[in-house]
């Protein structure tokens, strides 16, 4: 088990800045999720820190000692692929036993060990079969295996469970977690999907175009997001993000759309904004509520609108709606509403607002 | 086909019936057109197969000898007795031990151009060309060299210039099998332990192994028909076998019975070598045509 360390890692391939400038520190039994859409250098980074890709500049160290020169054998990792990476010519046990004999372990030992992964995942009947025998969600679990029969200092996961449908996508996310949290070893783990960052990690680190956009823990990151790219690229439905434009007015500061409607922000909430200032106001879709006249809590501001869309979960019911001419989706309970056309009055949680500049896309509030 | 093996009750004049009578028709014909397709594209086989057991009168009888009158092995005797047979040994030493070689550094160069881009893409367009030289543009100035080094008539020389001219092929070949090849295959394999080397040994070559046999094949096959490379290159101590079957027409006498001798023996090892490896040889033939 170890900490990871990067320092100021460039990468670049031909012309194109993957990876600029990062520096990250991952302690010791932390499950750190890198998360980006595709293209943002996500991939390019683990990869670097497994030593399948050189960088260009920086420094990477795990344990305390810097591995930039070392073969990936010699770092003692462990890594799960996307498209699991099954030998098709070898069974599962020898699968799962392929590191263990590359380090030249005992073949008692490599059997004890292989036995318990494989009870571990639950696998242990499969050991004989070769890879084409299995489902998709018994391949990820002997790549599992075979990365957590060694004792690696760090777990690398590359999109692990990309290739797998929803249902089995959920499964094995719950077991990687157990896993994590049984085995308490460092991770890290990289994904573009929100929710696997979001319910697997200690802490998220959000990459676009090479660059750390925020790092945090998910839920600090989930409400206070530092920029309009963050808050709507964690959380689903996405939130929804509406020009609009600050006016005083009786004292207080409301945020005024370009269709007339406007929504007070609450007094705690006000300084530094400027009346006149242009603002996109983002609001996450379960802060939108059906008005059922609980007036007095504060930050709660009604609007009146004309719902012309609704999507049905069962648990809640999306409802969409038009604000100055933008589509706003709100997240209603099952039957708060029950056809589109209908006319509702819907709670703004102006506590949980954000208002984000639309020069420079950052959050302002 | 499951049509014809259904069983009409007696009396039964069902459309179904006449369905049946009329597949079974069909499928008279076809085997009735494949055999005589057959018969027309291995005739040249028998006709070379039988003339070894013909006696030289037979060779030229009119009206043709379908089927000799005894079986003579008096071509393959001759063969034997007069050690026309070594240039067979000769064939086979030098086919195959530059297949070995060629497959070797051919895999291995395949694999840098693959995985580590050698030379971008130019330097395969580069190598592949070498492959498209005629023979006979290089084998004179060849001959001065080898007549220089005093390789003239060697298995060295013979060896060398064989494992050089196919490794072109080789390395175009494995080139695309590797490429087939899932680069996380190997990279699981290095974080896992192993060194390059032992991963070219444990999953590169078990995965294309298909495309190896199949160009193992086929190297072999180049070096064992080549004619013009042998005739200029050997003498009298490394002659090859299509070398020595010319010296069977001769000024005053043209020995028939073993050129039909040395003819089933300098088809075995051939067949031998597809018979064996034909699973993986259209394996090998599809998966390369797929990519690369």
């Amino acid at each position: 088990m170890a900490r990871v360390r990067l320092n100021n890692i460039e990468k670049f391939y031909g012309e194109l800045h993957a990876v600029r400038g990062i520096s990250l520190d991952i302690p010791e039994g932390e499950f750190t999720v890198i998360v980006g859409p595709s293209g943002c250098g996500k991939s390019t980074l683990l990869r670097a820190l497994a030593g399948l890709e050189e960088i260009d500049a920086g420094t990477i160290e795990i344990g305390d000692e810097v591995v930039n020169d070392m073969a990936p054998r010699d770092r003692n990792i462990a890594m799960v692929f996307q498209n699991y990476a099954l030998y098709p010519y070898m069974n599962v046990y020898d699968n799962i036993a392929f590191g263990l004999r590359a380090r030249k372990f005992p073949s008692n030992e490599i059997e004890t060990r292989v036995h318990q992964a494989a009870d571990m995942l639950g696998i242990t009947d499969q050991l004989d079969r070769l890879p084409r025998q299995l489902s998709g969600g018994q391949r990820q679990r002997v790549a599992i295996g075979r990365a957590i029969v060694r004792d690696a200092r760090v777990f690398l996961f590359d999109e692990p469970l990309s290739n797998l449908d929803a249902k089995l996508r959920e499964e094995m996310r719950v077991e990687i977690k157990r896993l994590h949290q049984d085995l308490g070893k460092t991770m890290v783990y990289v994904t573009h999907d929100q929710i696997e960052a979001m319910t697997l990690a200690d802490r998220i680190v959000l990459l676009r175009n090479g660059k750390i956009e925020q790092e945090g823990a998910p839920l600090d990151m989930f409400e206070r997001p530092v920029s309009r790219f963050v808050a709507g690229f964690l959380g689903s439905p996405s939130m929804n993000f509406i020009p609009a434009r600050l006016a005083a007015e009786n004292g207080q500061i409301n945020v005024a759309f370009s269709d007339g409607l406007s929504l007070p922000m609450p007094s705690d909430r006000v300084s530094g904004l400027e009346p006149g200032r242009e603002v996109v106001f983002g609001v996450r879709t379960e802060h939108i509520t059906r008005d059922r006249g609980a007036n007095g809590r504060a930050g709660l501001a009604s609007l009146r609108v004309k719902i012309d869309l609704i999507q049905p979960t069962g648990t809640r019911t999306y409802a969409t709606f038009q604000l100055a001419g933008e589509p706003v989706m709100a997240e209603l309970e099952a039957h708060d509403v029950e056809r589109p056309g209908e006319q509702l009055s819907l709670f703004f949680d102006m506590n949980r607002i954000v208002l984000i500049d639309p020069e420079t896309d950052l959050v302002i509030q | 086909m499951t049509a014809v093996s259904v069983q009409q009750p007696l009396g039964v004049a069902s459309s179904k019936g006449w369905w049946a009578r009329k597949a079974n028709r069909r499928l008279v014909v076809r085997y009735i057109v494949a055999t005589i397709v057959t018969i027309i594209f291995l005739f040249p086989v028998y006709w070379l197969f039988i003339m070894a057991f013909k006696t030289p009168e037979e060779v030229f009888a009119s009206p043709p000898v379908w089927l000799p009158s005894d079986f003579s092995l008096d071509g393959f005797v001759e063969l034997f007795r007069d050690g026309d047979v070594n240039t067979v040994m000769n064939s086979l030493i030098t086919a195959g031990t530059s297949t070995v070689f060629a497959m070797f550094f051919g895999t291995i160069a395949a694999y840098s151009l693959a995985r580590f881009k050698t030379g971008g893409d130019n330097l395969a367009i580069w190598i592949i060309s070498q492959r498209m030289i005629p023979p006979i543009t290089i084998v004179f100035p060849l001959f001065l060299m080898y007549a220089l080094l005093g390789w003239i008539d060697s298995f060295h020389g013979l060896i060398l210039l064989y494992t050089a001219f196919n490794l072109p092929y080789v390395i175009w070949m494995m080139r695309g099998y590797i490429e087939d090849i899932p680069i996380e295959l190997e990279h699981s394999a290095l974080v896992d332990g192993w060194t390059r080397w032992q991963v070219l040994w444990r999953v590169v070559f078990p995965m294309a192994r298909a495309g190896l046999f199949a160009t193992a094949v086929f190297t072999f096959i180049f070096a064992w028909n080549d004619f013009i490379f042998a005739l200029i290159l050997s003498r009298t101590e490394v002659t090859t076998f299509p070398v020595q079957m010319t010296r069977f027409f001769g000024h005053q006498q043209t020995f028939w019975g073993k050129i039909g001798a040395m003819s089933v023996i300098g088809t075995l090892p051939i067949f031998f070598a597809v018979a064996a490896m034909q699973r993986f040889i259209v394996r090998g033939i599809s998966m390369g045509a797929v990519k690369g």
